[in-house]
């Protein structure tokens, strides 16, 4: 049975409609990410599951319990915000205690949960400090114990890493989900990284414009996007969308005077009809056609190495696109090369509807 | 700012500065001076006696004496008694010790609601609370009067107190709200996931933080209420009357000679306490009033 069920649920704000018909479905111990731009409907949705905003349609369920209509404090929930949301007022153990004070445990339950919980994160020697005294990963580790302390059924993290440094923020995240596969709490996690979204999640909304456009795992998302938006926005650097059209054949696209055969994950439109060819940066390589692989013409025009890739941007048949190459390889700004991509797991979608066309 | 530490004034620049700044200081200070002085005077040292005749109003007393400052504060004639201001003292403190704690506490709970838990409507009743704050004391007297009648308490101590909560929760109401604005939101829903209801929120979250708009509150409300005259001498009977009333008559009589001395001590002892509120608060006072301005 599913853990956490969210059917057809829908928001609306006066006259704007800001999520519609909403349907999520996760195991209990999951790890589900709510990945979008800003303005997607992905935090509002995250609060509706807290309780902090009501719903405009639909249910929302817990263990078979319908949750939507309870007190955010009854839903046996916890949530890490973005700015932490520390009681400023309050020393580290304080806030910590602060749930289980609510809850009305007695004072030294309260403090032996709060070392534990304090252990685990180690961070018992700030327990007196005031949050104004913390660094940003300080304040963040305190939010989680904050969290932790009240042992709840399900952790809700609102963009919990947007206000950290870089380094940080990957360390952070690999101990987030270090927590997450000892505790195996249920999560649901808001990002607009999508890095983060791929590196932490068993499953992934990816929401755009108040609905989801696409529920899956991270390899389903990222090997089979639904349509371009998912496309796009997942992995980096973008996919690349050529332009092109069927050929009378049915069974190759034309790229302005290049035939590109049809890639064998993609059911094949009718003759004429415009689409679009998904190729990830990193499927590109130097060197002629081998098994699988076209051969593509093209320019040099930009080379932005990383360090253990190199980016190059390259004009083909009249379009710009960026590959993603190891370093080392032998490419130079303003050269023509010829470039070869392995077309076996391209998508092709709909120009008109950008909706992904498989085979199956 | 960087650019101003660099520019650090030489020592002429900052004699200079500190000369005007000493200068002007000793001007704004001249009417106290003319005031704890003449206090502390004998009537002949005041009015230019013999012996006196070239003293000014801002001459230091040559044999200072308290004596009339225990006239004023406990055998001055006022009115028909002759029992000096101690009377008036105790109830001003009674009446601004009531209306400040309402006014701010009420104010603080509203500004709370108005910033933090949104309603239908609620930009209305914030609309109509600042139009208080607007409206003049003068046109209030009479449907004041009438109301404070047909509530029987006409005359009180508690009905003058009714009228500076009506006067001054709008102001209060205002403050906090501005203040609670600026607090972040998700401090409350962290509040209400955590299990916190209204008053735990309020109580335990966010009146820690507040002091220095509480102390912007209790300075403005502490000021205004204790330095009252026109609902003092309008609302209040001849038990209830505040300090300021009391001053008035102790000061504005007709009948022999006026004894300066006294009033300006008279004067004095009904001024100490809102000093005392600034010395007190008037660190937090400006935080306070910039709390809203900047970001913390």
């Amino acid at each position: 049975m599913a853990a956490l069920s969210i059917e057809g649920v829908g928001k609306v704000f006066g006259e704007a409609e800001v999520l519609r018909d909403i349907n999520i479905e996760i195991e209990a111990g999951e790890f589900l990410v709510l990945v979008g731009p800003s303005g997607c409907g992905k935090s509002t949705l995250l609060n509706m599951v807290a309780g902090l905003l009501s719903i405009s349609s639909g249910r929302i369920s817990f263990d078979g319990q319908r949750i939507d209509n309870l007190e955010p404090k009854d839903r046996n929930i916890a949530m890490v915000f973005q700015s932490y949301a520390l009681y400023p007022a309050m020393s580290v153990e304080k806030n910590i205690a602060f749930p289980l004070r609510m809850a009305g445990l007695p004072k030294d339950a309260q403090m032996q949960k709060v070392g534990e919980v304090c252990a685990l994160l180690q961070i018992e020697h700030l327990r007196k400090r005031k949050p104004a005294a913390l660094s940003g990963g300080q304040r963040q580790r305190v939010a989680m114990g904050r969290a932790l302390v009240r042992d709840p059924k399900l952790f809700l993290f609102d963009e919990p890493l947007s206000n950290l440094d870089a380094k940080l923020r990957v360390d952070m995240r690999t101990e987030i989900k270090r927590l997450h596969q000892r505790l195996g709490t249920t999560i649901i996690y808001v990002t607009h990284d999508q890095v983060e979204a791929m590196t932490m999640a068993n499953r992934i909304a990816v929401m755009e414009g108040g609905i989801v456009q696409q529920f899956g795992t991270p390899a389903e998302i990222y090997d089979r996007p639904a349509n371009t938006f998912v496309a796009t926005f997942m992995g980096s650097p973008a996919m690349n969308l050529l332009d092109a059209v069927v050929d009378e054949s049915g069974t190759a696209l034309a790229l302005g005077d290049l035939r590109v055969p049809i890639p064998p994950i993609a059911a094949a439109p009718p003759p004429g009809t415009p689409v679009k060819l998904g190729l990830r940066p990193e499927w590109f390589d130097v060197g002629g056609a081998g098994e699988g692989r076209v051969a593509l013409p093209g320019h040099i025009d930009l080379i932005e190495p990383t360090g253990p890739d190199i980016y190059a941007s390259v004009e083909m048949v009249g379009q710009r696109l960026v590959t993603r190459l190891p370093a080392g390889t032998d490419v130079t700004q303003n050269t023509a090369c010829t470039l070869s991509v392995s077309i076996e797991n391209a998508p092709l979608f709909d120009a008109q509807t950008g909706l992904a066309l498989y085979a199956d | 700012m960087t650019v101003e530490a660099a520019r650090t004034p030489g020592t002429l620049q900052r004699v200079l500065i500190y000369a005007v700044l000493l200068l002007a200081a000793l001007f704004f200070l001249m009417p106290l001076a003319a005031m704890v002085f003449t206090s502390l005077k004998t009537m002949p040292e005041i009015t230019g006696a013999a012996g006196f005749e070239s003293n000014t109003i801002l001459t230091p007393p040559q044999a200072p004496s308290t004596e009339a400052w225990g006239t004023a504060w406990q055998s001055a004639c006022i009115a028909v008694a002759c029992e000096g201001l101690r009377g008036y003292f105790w109830n001003s403190i009674v009446m601004v010790v009531f209306a400040v704690f309402f006014s701010v506490m009420f104010g603080a709970i509203n500004g709370y609601v108005l910033a933090k838990w949104r309603f239908r409507g609620d930009n209305i009743i914030f609309g109509m609370l600042l139009f208080g704050c607007f409206i003049p004391f003068q046109i209030v007297l009479i449907p004041m009067a009438r109301l404070l009648g047909f509530l029987d308490m006409a005359g009180t101590l508690h009905g003058l107190i009714f009228v500076h909560l009506c006067y001054g929760i709008p102001f209060t109401t205002l403050f906090f709200r501005n203040f609670y604005v600026t607090i972040p939101d998700e401090l409350i829903s962290a509040g209400r996931i955590d299990g916190a209801g209204f008053w735990s929120i309020f109580f335990l979250i966010l009146m820690p933080i507040s002091l220095p708009i509480f102390v912007v509150a209790i300075i403005w409300q502490f000021t205004n209420v204790w330095n009252d005259f026109l609902f003092g001498a309008s609302f209040a009977g001849a038990d209830a009357r505040p300090l300021m009333v009391a001053l008035n008559n102790l000061v504005n009589t007709s009948t022999g000679t006026k004894a300066y001395n006294v009033d300006m001590a008279g004067a004095m002892i009904a001024a100490l306490p809102t000093i005392l509120v600034y010395v007190v608060g008037g660190r937090y006072f400006v935080r306070g009033l910039t709390s809203g301005a900047v970001k913390g």
